[in-house]
């Protein structure tokens, strides 16, 4: 009798399996990094604005924070923005910058039109850096801990949600309140 | 004024800047060739259902450009794409490596294929038990 009902239950499992497929397709697009719970890539990068200065990752280990990948050309970045400066007024978090392949120019025009919420901002012009984080969307951010290890990485705009749940609670891993 | 149109149109066109790539040096035709099938088999983050060498995203220009720059200085294709499994994942090989979470990937087009056939062989199984009267009586 199950011999006679075994072509219906694959189909059925097959049936299933599309489900599952077709609701977890929402977020296909977003890769998983494999940069998480590694240390953030090397690299020596100029400030934007002061780029005689230029700042290593050695330089940004010790404290932790945010970096978040924007561009003057990236709409959704203007989106995101409200959500940044809130996070960085906060006091919570530091957040760094990482202005992706933009004009200098565009960039600080960007900033003095919308507000800079930015610690400082690295200026990564050829987009190299970025290959090294993996980035292949803008916005993105990193969330990045004391030791300088990537705790979890945003595809697309932060939002308070993102932040709620999966920023703030890995900033404080062992649950004491600040 | 109507006459100035195409002119005006045409002056639109050509002050758009046209991103196009710089044509890429190689040493031999070989190692071009190399480059062309490399890029063939790297999936473009970006557009994910494009090819690295068909990609006109922004990411795909910059990832084509350090690819030769890595065959340049002598790196060979599994330092490249070790390189860029580092950084995006799997995602971007077409052939993910087989081991650990991709077994799964691997092998269920088989075993399903495997179990279709077994359905297959025990239906043709039954069908030839049948006695050959009661095929008849169907078609009355």
């Amino acid at each position: 009798m199950i011999g006679r009902l075994l072509p219906l239950l694959l189909f059925l499992l097959l049936g299933a399996l599309l489900a599952v497929g077709l609701t977890l397709s929402d977020r296909k697009t977003d890769l998983p990094s494999p940069l998480i719970g590694k240390e953030i890539p090397d690299f020596r990068l100029p400030l934007l604005g002061r780029e005689i200065e230029t700042v290593s990752q050695a330089d940004l280990i010790g404290e932790p924070f945010l970096l978040n990948v924007w561009a003057s050309w990236c709409v959704t970045c203007r989106v995101e923005h409200p959500v940044i400066k809130a996070l960085a007024e906060s006091g919570k978090i530091r957040v760094i910058g990482l202005n992706y392949r933009d004009a200098r120019q565009d960039a600080l025009a960007w900033l003095e039109q919308y507000g800079n919420p930015y610690a400082l901002n690295l200026a990564d012009t050829s987009g190299r850096t970025a290959i090294d984080f993996g980035v292949y969307a803008a916005p993105e951010s990193f969330l990045v801990d004391a030791t300088g290890r990537i705790l979890y990485k945003q595809i697309g705009a932060l939002t308070p949600d993102v932040i709620q749940n999966e920023i703030l609670p890995r900033l404080q891993p062992t649950g004491d309140s600040p | 004024m109507i006459r100035l149109m195409p002119l005006l149109f045409l002056g639109l066109v050509l002050v758009t800047p046209m991103q196009a790539a710089e044509p890429l040096v190689f040493d031999d035709p070989a190692q071009e060739a190399r480059y062309q099938e490399l890029t063939g088999e790297l999936r473009c983050a970006v557009c994910q259902n494009q090819s690295l060498a068909d990609s006109d995203a922004p990411l795909a220009q910059d990832l084509r450009a350090e690819i030769h720059k890595m065959m340049m200085s002598g790196r060979s294709n599994e330092e490249i794409k070790t390189f860029l499994v580092d950084r995006y994942g799997d995602f971007v090989l077409y052939s993910p490596d087989v081991g650990g979470n991709t077994l799964a990937l691997w092998a269920l087009p088989f075993a399903l294929l495997l179990g279709g056939a077994l359905v297959i062989v025990f239906a043709i199984r039954r069908r030839k038990q049948l006695p050959a009267a009661a095929d008849e009586e169907r078609f009355d």
